[in-house]
């Protein structure tokens, strides 16, 4: 069955998102544009991820636990979960890679950890928007061993993406699906890239404010709207 | 030597022109969390990025001025930024190599 989806939201946590990125405005504006599926994909963090699913548990969304990775290369990855528990495992690992230098908030913006009722409950000091030490090669390795799939982000950018770094998505990568940007439309992708035809290719907002969450456009065909049908088909379908 | 000496010298564009600061060092890098850490202070910045986090590094680093070369062109959104963050932002069809020769003779 169809169901449609937005795997590509950031919250206040994410210097560079509005302040409204707040669970429960998230998890309504999602409600009211038609979504069945939403991923919470904050820079290198799951910081808002539990209290984005609470705000959610009253209503037919799932909201499955994302990350938008920055690898050492400078490119961006959507990271889905099936649980909340695979998800901390990935972050614990993550963790001495994840960069050090501090946040200037008058510079990159917050980075607001907030509560289920939408309430401020800390700061992140070190800047998420930068690149972790490790690459994507060694953090494929491990996301094979968890119950979650990785997504090259935006392949269609002209920066932070798989292709504008790299020059391709190199095919030793086992990769399963990429994702393109609201910038373009699938076929335009194959036409600019041809060698993506091969992949799996989701459309995702990348949402840093609520007015570009995306409507009920974009469906995935999964036999139920649970993060573990979702990670699922996302790793194991090829075409 | 001042950024918009630099910019007579070395036949630069602007792209947002901000305060005439002083130019110290030369730095080239195309890997943002590098710039950031490794960057001098001072340094004209020598760069294919054209995002709009070139503004934020520069800022943070404390970059006298970014030539975007090799005619790569940037963002509107990064010129927005760097009017709001008082960046000078240069352009160039050169490459890095070729210009770093120059600015070497120069600085």
């Amino acid at each position: 069955m169809k169901y449609f989806c937005d795997l590509h939201i950031h919250t206040a946590l994410s210097p560079c998102a509005d302040a409204d990125m707040t669970p429960n405005n998230i998890v309504n504006m999602a409600s009211l544009c038609g979504l069945d599926i939403i991923a919470v994909c904050d820079h290198n963090s799951i910081g808002n991820v539990e209290a984005t699913i609470a705000a959610a548990r009253h209503l037919p969304l799932c909201v499955v636990p994302g990350m938008e990775l920055e690898t050492s290369e400078e490119v961006h990855f959507v990271c889905l979960f099936e649980t909340l528990e695979a998800a901390r495992e990935f972050d614990l690992w993550l963790t001495p890679y994840k960069p050090t230098v501090k946040n200037r908030p008058d510079i990159f913006g917050e980075q607001q950890y907030l509560n289920e009722n939408d309430e401020l409950v800390g700061y992140e000091e070190n800047l998420l928007v930068s690149a972790c030490g490790v690459s994507i090669y060694d953090v494929k390795k491990k996301i094979d061993t968890l119950p979650a799939v990785i997504i090259p982000a935006h392949i269609d950018r002209d920066s932070y993406s798989i292709i504008s770094n790299l020059g391709f998505v190199p095919d030793d990568l086992g990769f399963t699906t990429v994702e393109i940007s609201s910038n373009i439309s699938v076929e335009e992708a194959i036409e600019r890239f041809p060698h993506i035809e091969a992949y799996n290719i989701i459309t995702d907002s990348d949402s840093h404010y609520l007015g570009t969450i995306y409507e009920r456009e974009n469906p995935i065909e999964l036999i139920a709207p649970t993060a573990k049908e979702l990670v699922r088909t996302l790793k194991y379908t090829c075409k | 030597m001042l950024v918009s000496e630099l910019k007579e010298k070395l036949g630069l564009e602007y792209v947002h022109q901000a305060s005439d600061v002083q130019v110290s060092d030369c730095y080239i890098g195309d890997m943002l969390s590098v710039v950031m850490s490794n960057a001098p202070e001072g340094a004209v910045w020598l760069t294919v990025q054209t995002n709009i986090n070139i503004t934020a590094v520069s800022v943070l680093a404390g970059i006298a001025c970014v030539v975007v070369v090799e005619g790569m062109e940037p963002d509107v959104n990064t010129v927005l930024k760097a009017k709001e963050q008082d960046v000078n932002i240069l352009k160039t069809e050169k490459s890095a190599y070729s210009l770093a020769k120059e600015i070497s003779k120069l600085l």
